[in-house]
Formats: C-alpha cells, structure tokens, sequence
C-alpha cells in the first residue's frame, strides 16, 4: 500500500467513526448521563477483550516458556492483562453510575460537559500508559522510571502522571455525583454512594507515594488494593445491584435500601479490618493473625446476605423482569460474588492454611473467579441494559431474535472462568503441598512444583478454558452490538410504583 | 391497601445507623492499629532490622519457643567487601527497591509472598541454597543479574528470567535489597524454608 492510500484509508476511516459518533450522540432514546456512559461500557468492552487476550499471552507462556521471551515478557503480558481488568471494571462502574444517576436524583447531569471531558482526558490516559507499557516497558531504577513508565506495584503499575490524571478525574465523577443528588433528590443509595466514593478516592491516595521500606510499601499497597476490592467496590456495585433490582424486577425502594444498608454495616464490619488478612507475612505484628484471621472469616457473610436478597426478590417478583440478559448476569453476579470472593477467599484466609498457600496460584484462582463474579457480571447486566435503552427500550425477553447468542455469550463466559478457577485451584494445591509443605519454598522447590505434571496439566486446562472465556468474550462483544436491532416489540413493563420512595 | 411497619430491628433507620457506626468504628480501630504497626516495622524497630543489617551475616532458623522461622543476625559480613554506615546502606537499598519496581519484578515474582507467581519468591532469595555457598554468592547474584540468559537457573523448567538491562550498579544495589528483606521478620513465612548455611544445623 502507498503512502498516499494509506493516508486516504486512515483518513476515511477517521470520517466513519465520527459520522457514527455523530449519529450515537444524536440517538433520541439516550439522556445525556446515558450517552457517556455508554462512552465508559464502549471502552470498558474494548479493555475486556485486551484482558481476555493478554491473559492468553501470559497462561501460554506457562506451558510454552520460550514464546514471545524478550519481546513480550510474562511480566508485560501479565501486567497488561491485570490492568486491564482493574481500569475496564473502573470504567464499567463510572459508566453504570452515570447511567442511573439522572433517573435517581430526578435531575439532568450537573457537570455533564466536565464528565466528558473527563472521559476522553482519562481514555486518552489510559492509550499513552498502555503503549508504554508495550513499548518501553521497564526503565532503569530511577525516579523518572516511576514516574514515566511504570510503578512495578502490582494492580498499580501506572506511572505517577497516570495517578495524578485518575484523581482528577475521579474527583470531576465526585463532583457529577454529589452536585446532582444535591441538586435533584437524595435517596439512601445516593447517600451511601457518594461516601463510598470519597472512601474509594482517598484510598487512592495511599497507592500514590515511594517508600524504601517494603513492608511500609506493601502495608499502604494493601489500603488500596483490599480496601478498594473487598470494601469500597462491593458498596458500590451494591448501590448498582440495588438500583438494578428496582428497575428490572421492581423491587420497592424500602426493602432494597434496606438490604443496602445491612449490606454496608455487613461489608464494612469485616471488610475493613478484614484487611488484616494481608498483614500476616509482611513483616507486620502478630496481632493480625487474630484480628485479619477473625473478621476475615466473616467476609462472606454478606455475600451471602446478597444471594438471599437476589433469590427472595426474584423469587417474590416471579422472576418477571424487562431485560433477560442483565437479569441472567445480575444472577451470576450474586452467585459469583458469593463463590468467588466469598467461599474462595473463606478457604485460604485463616493464617493456619494462608501460611502455605500465601503467593501460590491459590490467590491466582481466587482471583479469577471474584473478580469475575463480583464486578464483571454486574458490569455485563449493565451492558444489556444500556444496549436496550439505546435501541429504544426494546423487548429483551424470551423470543428474542439471535437470543442463542447472549445465552451461549453467558455460558460459555461463566463456564470457562469456572473452569480456569478449578485448574488454578489444582496447581494451588499442588504447589501449597510440594513447594511449600514438603520442599519448604526454596527456588529448587518452587521448580519442583512448577515442573510437577498435576502442574503442567492444571495450566493446559486453565488455557482451555482460558480459551472458552475469550470465545465468549468475543461473542458478548458482537452480541452487544447486535441485540435488540431490528427488534419493534417495546420492553415489558413492570410495576412502575415500585420504583417510587 | 396499608403498608405493614417493620419491626424495629428490620427497619430502613436501625440499619442505617448500625451501618454508619459500624464503619466509623472499625477504621477508627483499623486506624489506631496503622500508627502501632507502622512503630513496629519501620527501619530499625522490633520487627524490621536497620538498613546497616547489610553488614551483618543475615540467616533464617527454627525458633522452637515460637515454633516457626524467624530470620537471625550473625556476626559482621560486610556486602561485596564494604561496611557500609546506615546512610549509605539505605541509599544503597533504596536504589534496589527502585530498580525491582522499575524493572516490573513483582510481575513475574512474589515479594513478601506478593505479586505474580511465574518465578520464585524473592522473599529469601538472599538466604537460597541455590547460589551454593556463601563466599560465592553475591557475585552470582550480581552475573546472574546482568545475564540471566547466560547464567539462567531454569531447574528444567526452561522458564527463564529476560535481559532487563540492568547495570552493575543496579544489580549490587538488588543485591543489597534482597539481604535486607531477608532479615524481616516475617512471622515463620516461608515455612520449613532452609536457609544457605544452615543445612546440617
């Protein structure tokens, strides 16, 4: 191709997108608040699909060792793939918040232009860190290192410029937040999501400075990465699922608030101090094993106050609903959540068991299905209902033309992220009993395990079902794109007093 | 048709409340906690030894009174020749944990038990009786460091550590780093690790 066909092709290209651009902000369906946040669920998506990929590039490398050695490091793949998760979640949250935040404060967005602004600020944020990581990737051990090219803090690698331009962005989604619940009406979800999101930016900051000292280091790390994930994120998509069952169930606003606030005092009871869970083997006193064993051990209690909640009310409400996927997700949300976070987190979180299986592929497995069946289903339920509203509030129930395809999307997604959950589970084990118990975790040790064949095979399992999720991945991905088009039939309507104070 | 009142304890307030204490209390306990840990494990408390341990012979034994591994601190051993004063040793340290961060280790290592789980736990790594005697060991650090491709320690996994272009300098200043985490107390984790040295004791 030549220079100049090239030019004209890009350039052609460029005219197309904003042409659909154009015609999605001109979309009469959507309110403001809804159009940016498809924005968020549009980026969030496209990250997905880079986690799904990266995280086959990082599962290859451990059966095939010598695959992309020197270009594309394990330690590049990995990273990629686990921020991509972190910021695609993040931005799946901002977007289900905008997307409900006119319809709960009775207002038009406050700072609506400042939003977007923020959007594409933090988007094009997002690109410049992600190339860097791909293509400068390391730097020396210098401070510009940090600052520039990456933090090398797992979760929160992004350089500190980044970290800077997320708390600014942060504060504009605050800011949108509380000036338009002040503006319009506050609700005890808008109450407990406006604090919960001046907890979840502050503890930012605590991610967010140098320190020699490791212990001190990961001490502060752990504020960020717990107190975000097993605190501050559950609150708020417990805002959402509570917004969600309104809306789709018609849930009364007494019983979901209700269940909200036993949710936080549940949450926050063991979550916060919870967090001692992380405190046993950093260098940390002894008085952790007591306090992170015990109300660690009480963190899935309100897991399981959820799935009650979620089976009473679809159980009260005959699982009548307007949108099938999301309610299909907001089922494997409840459920996942509960397994993921809750029964997982349960088995290896008492210092007695923790001991051995602390930084092997126990948290690896963990991992994968909390963060699945925590956030990523929520973020899901919301992607269906945002492509709903977008194609007119169309009918999303049973006969749905192509409905095979959210259906086996849903299958094959919660299937394959099972599935990797079970193999990481068995190397787990495998390397709890052989590196740490038998060979005491030396490096001759850890490759003992490493090399074990119940370890080999766990992670060819783990990269079929990596394979399974990544189909599915693709085929949510096109399903987004497609479903409710063409379709003339209005949504099914649900008992819309339900959804007053 | 009237709606029914909930019993106090299943009432929208009770619950609100409950949750806003709830939370108020435990960070202010997990607050008051922050300030006694951070007493303990700065550099040079109870719990985190001095950036000068450097100097030190650092090993790791079975504590029977506590009946788990706790890290000692032997007699002088000065790093690559030189005792270093607490200043130099923590400028030298800090160069290593700056270098392990902006080498993105923690994405292929754990550290303290944290991070990605393709290669070995660095936590002892100083202390590992893969480097085979205690004379040699800093300078197979540091080669191995500079050319992990050449000097690879694979154990028939063929898994191996990529250039990072790290300097001289830089690898001395790791070095420095993974001795002094070694010597943190880290509560007997890892367990039943035998430390170089320590084999036949």
């Amino acid at each position: 191709m030549t220079l100049q066909a090239y030019q004209e092709k890009t350039a052609a290209c460029w005219a197309g997108c904003k042409q659909t651009h154009a015609e999605f902000m001109a979309n009469p369906n959507l309110s403001g608040g809804q159009k940016l946040a498809v924005h968020y669920f549009t980026v969030a998506m496209v990250l997905f699909m880079a986690q799904l990929l990266f995280g086959l590039l990082a599962g290859l490398q451990f059966i095939f060792p010598s695959f992309l050695y020197e270009i594309l490091d394990f330690n590049v793949n990995r990273m990629v793939h686990i921020n991509a998760m972190v910021v695609w979640l993040l931005y799946g949250f901002l977007g289900s918040v905008y997307w409900f935040l006119e319809d709960e404060s009775g207002v038009e967005i406050v700072g609506l232009k400042w939003g977007q602004l923020a959007f594409w600020v933090l988007t094009g944020a997002v690109t410049i860190v992600v190339l860097v990581y791909l293509l400068i990737q390391i730097g020396s051990g210098t401070d510009t290192s940090l600052w520039l090219i990456n933090e090398g803090r797992e979760y929160i690698e992004a350089p500190r410029w980044a970290d800077i331009g997320i708390v600014v962005v942060m504060l504009t989604f605050f800011y949108n937040v509380a000036a338009t619940f002040s503006k319009g009406k506050w609700s005890g979800i808008a109450g407990v999501l406006t604090l919960d999101l001046v907890a979840l930016a502050g503890l930012y900051l605590a991610g967010m400075f140098y320190v020699t000292n490791i212990s001190v280091d990961q001490y502060w790390w752990w504020w960020v990465i717990h107190l975000w994930v097993e605190a501050t994120w559950e609150v708020l998509v417990g805002c959402i699922m509570a917004w969600s069952l309104m809306k789709l169930l018609g849930v009364r606003r007494k019983v979901v608030q209700t269940w909200l606030y036993i949710e936080v005092a549940l949450m926050f009871g063991s979550g916060i101090l919870g967090l001692g869970h992380h405190y046993f083997w950093i260098g940390t006193p002894e008085y952790w094993f007591t306090i992170g064993g015990f109300f660690s051990a009480l963190e899935p209690i309100p897991l399981v106050a959820m799935v009650v909640h979620s089976i009473y009310d679809a159980g009260a409400h005959k699982f009548k609903n307007s949108n099938h996927p999301a309610l299909a997700w907001i089922i494997a949300h409840a459920f996942g959540n509960f397994l993921g976070a809750g029964v997982w987190g349960f088995m290896h979180t008492l210092p007695q068991i923790n001991l051995y299986t602390h930084g092997t592929q126990w948290s690896a497995s963990h991992g994968h299905l909390a963060f699945f069946g925590a956030y990523a289903t929520i973020n899901i339920a919301f992607f269906y209902l945002a492509a709903q509203q977008a194609r007119g509030n169309v009918w999303m129930g049973g006969g749905l033309a192509n409905g095979w395809r959210w259906k086996t999307a849903a299958v094959l997604l919660n299937l394959g992220v099972m599935g990797m959950t079970v193999a990481l589970l068995i190397a787990g084990y495998e390397q709890s009993f052989i590196e740490r118990a038998v060979e005491g975790s030396t490096w001759a040790g850890y490759f003992a395990a490493q090399n074990h064949p119940w370890f080999m095979q766990a992670m060819i399992w783990r990269m079929v079902f990596g394979l399974m999720t990544a189909v599915g991945g693709g085929l949510l991905f096109w399903d987004l794109l497609e479903i409710g088009k063409g379709e003339q039939r209005p949504a099914a309507v649900i008992d819309s007093e339900a959804v007053n104070p | 048709m009237t709606e029914q009142i909930p019993p106090r304890w299943a009432s929208e307030t009770f619950w609100k409340k409950t949750a806003i204490w709830v939370t108020g209390g435990s960070f202010v306990l997990l607050v008051i906690l922050s300030f006694d840990s951070m007493k303990q494990i700065s550099a040079g408390g109870p719990r985190v030894p001095a950036y000068s341990v450097i100097n030190k012979d650092v090993s790791y034994r079975f504590d029977k009174a506590k009946q788990r591994y706790q890290p000692t601190i032997g007699d002088d051993a000065p790093l690559f020749g030189k005792t270093l004063s607490e200043e130099e040793a923590e400028k030298l340290v800090d160069h290593g944990k700056k270098t392990v961060q902006a080498k993105n280790c923690m994405n292929c290592h754990t550290l303290l038990g944290n991070g990605a789980y393709y290669a070995p736990d660095l936590t002892k790594a100083w202390l590992d009786q893969g480097w085979g005697a205690k004379e040699s060991r800093e300078q197979m650090m540091v080669n191995f460091l500079l050319d992990p491709e050449k000097n690879a320690r694979t154990y028939g996994s063929n898994r191996k550590m990529p250039n990072l272009d790290i300097t001289p300098p830089e690898a001395e200043a790791i070095v420095a780093f993974l001795k002094w985490m070694s010597s943190i107390d880290t509560n007997g984790f890892p367990h039943n690790f035998i430390a170089l040295g320590e084999e036949d004791k």
